[in-house]
């Protein structure tokens, strides 16, 4: 029997932890694909967030530099400014990025930092136990926002890509989902794509994954994809929101 | 060591000139006052040298981006004062946990709050007892003269590479202001050893590495700390640095450090001058603190007087300290203001009559 797909050489062989339905398996394996693509993997560093995420150094068999809470993007900063040559890539959950680190993401966008940063939207807080996060839908329950969010008290679900989209210095914003055959297949596509502009110098990648976490949502694996189909993708639109494509880091 | 010429610098400018000549070529900072020759000296010179400066968005970013770089094995410092350390603690936590080397500048300005910018001595505590979370310590350097910064800074890369640690150097508005005549020199060794077993720079031709802090499984972190708390230990048996003055016929000593140490330096001279046998202990290092010297100093001088810039810090170190016949005074101003050689004087007669009675 002939063999067609195998484990990426950028995954080591341990299982993944996370909960029965959770996207970061297909997220983690679409990262680790890009890297043996580019064949990068002796040359890559992972910078670790806080999250359910933060196990990634388990999964991922390369250099692995652990963030605090919302500073991947900093610290990532830091790595790549002083090994300019190699690829350095960040994976942060939405508590991380879209909340605690907002001002890191925003700058190292606009400063167009050469790195290439994964940004799992799951509209919750996974490892803390379901509380509400920055891209909780208006009217979804979670245990901080037990009647469902409500705008007047805790704003709206904020979309990280589109405001990224609107700086001057990012060089590919997009956002993918993973929810179906079809969407895995584009997000892997532009996944590569974000670490191709890396690997050319070219500057800020940020790709943004829509997945599930049916542990905090209260559903099933099934119920929980198919609220992000239902749910997250009309509230937070799929595709390419920005891209430049000039060599943009001397 | 090849000397250098002799410049004439700003005590900040001197620390940004010993970093670079100890191989420093990143800087990640926030401007704020009092410090802010430091970065703007490294954002002229650091290009001359191929380093690279990074002015961040705020000094939690500063610190993080030291943490991205610390763990590529490079020399890497940042500088701040009072409110943007206060920012920094959380990193100063991540670097304990994470056990990276790196160099922190606390020009200090007076607190709390906002504060004022003149010289204080208000941050000890935050600097020897933690802020950040965890079990930790930082190596704390107090020098008092713009030599020392220049000599402290590079010194103060060494202990951090010696001990995978932060090392602090803790001065205020006075040390970072002051223009003097300074004798740079450059280390033997410009930077770490590229070839240590941690550093973070992709998994060529080895099995792939990881720096974290979070340890989950039964007894790890416990181990974790223990293995830390040994470091510190070490710290205080190999790396203790004080200056002791007149202290083996004293009958009474001052104990004070960094700006505070060089008024009280005057007073001493006078009060020598005028037949009263009073000695000096002057911490170099804080942490660790040479209680053992201070202690071994108590058995034959009954009377301490300790003198800072803020309301008592310190000087519960010193009391911890002394045995148990010695007396401890203090006398501190709070920030927002200096006080005078005359006023220490005075203190010092006070405490010396006191002690022949």
């Amino acid at each position: 029997m002939k063999q067609v797909v195998k484990r990426p050489a950028s995954l080591t062989d341990k299982a993944f932890h996370f909960c029965p339905g959770c996207h970061h398996g297909i997220v983690h394996r679409l990262v680790a694909e890009a890297l043996d693509h580019f064949n990068v993997r002796e040359s890559t560093i992972g910078v670790a967030s806080v999250g359910c995420s933060v196990f990634l150094y388990d999964y991922f068999a390369i250099d692995v530099i652990e963030a605090p809470h919302g500073r991947a993007s900093a610290v990532a900063t830091g790595t790549k400014r002083v090994l300019d040559d190699r690829v350095v890539f960040t994976y942060q959950g939405d508590g991380d990025l879209a909340a605690i680190g907002t001002a890191e993401i925003i700058h190292a966008a606009n400063r167009g930092e050469n790195i290439t940063v994964i940004f799992v939207n799951n509209s919750i807080y996974g490892m803390t136990g379901g509380q509400m996060a920055p891209t909780t839908l208006l009217g979804q329950r979670s245990t901080t926002s037990p009647y469902g969010r409500d705008y007047h008290r805790d704003g709206y679900p904020i979309k990280m890509t589109e405001m990224l989209a609107a700086l001057e210095g990012p060089s590919l914003v997009a956002r993918v989902a993973v929810d179906k055959p079809a969407n895995v297949k584009k997000a892997r596509k532009i996944i590569r794509q974000a670490f191709q502009m890396q690997v050319d110098n070219k500057g800020f990648s940020f790709v943004e994954v829509l997945s599930a976490c049916p542990t905090n949502w209260g559903l099933s694996p099934q119920e929980a994809t198919k609220r992000v189909s239902d749910e997250m993708i009309p509230y937070f639109p799929l595709g390419i929101f920005k891209q430049k494509d000039v060599v943009d880091v001397l | 060591m090849p000397a250098l010429k002799k410049v004439f610098l700003k005590g900040n400018e001197a620390i940004a000139l010993a970093a670079i000549n100890a191989g420093c070529h990143y800087y990640f900072g926030y401007p704020i006052t009092p410090q802010n020759e430091i970065p703007e000296y490294m954002a002229k010179h650091l290009p001359e040298v191929g380093g690279e400066f990074l002015q961040a968005e705020s000094e939690i970013a500063s610190i993080n981006m030291m943490l991205g770089a610390a763990a590529t094995g490079v020399r890497v410092m940042t500088s701040s004062s009072g409110p943007g350390i206060s920012l920094m603690q959380e990193g100063f936590s991540y670097f304990a946990g994470n056990e990276l080397p790196a160099l922190v500048v606390n020009m200090s300005r007076q607190g709390p709050g906002l504060g004022g910018i003149n010289a204080t001595q208000g941050d000890y505590f935050q600097a020897v007892k933690g802020g950040g979370h965890g079990d930790y310590h930082l190596i704390v350097l107090v020098p008092h003269t713009g030599q020392e910064l220049y000599d402290l800074t590079i010194k103060g890369f060494e202990l951090a590479e010696k001990y995978r640690c932060l090392t602090l150097l803790l001065g205020d508005a006075i040390l970072g202001q002051i223009k003097e005549p300074i004798d740079p020199w450059k280390p033997e060794q410009v930077g770490g050893d590229p070839d240590r077993d941690w550093l973070i720079t992709g998994a060529k031709g080895r099995p792939p590495r990881l720096i974290k802090s979070l340890y989950l499984a039964d007894g790890e972190m416990e181990k974790h700390n223990w293995r830390l708390q040994k470091k510190y230990q070490r710290m205080a048996a190999e790396d203790v640095m004080v200056e002791t003055r007149d202290t083996d016929d004293a009958k009474l000593v001052v104990v004070a450090f960094g700006s505070m140490a060089r008024i009280a330096k005057t007073a001493i001279v006078r009060a020598r001058e005028q037949g009263m046998q009073v000695g000096l202990i002057r911490p170099i290092t804080v942490f660790p603190f040479p209680g053992e010297i201070i202690s071994m100093i108590s058995e034959s001088v009954p009377r301490f007087l300790v003198c800072e810039m803020n309301t008592g810090q310190m000087v519960e170190d010193v009391r911890l300290s002394v045995s148990r016949n010695a007396t401890v005074d203090f006398y501190g101003r709070p920030g927002g203001s200096v006080p005078t050689p005359e006023e220490i004087f005075d203190r010092i007669k006070e405490a010396y009559d006191a002690c022949r009675q």
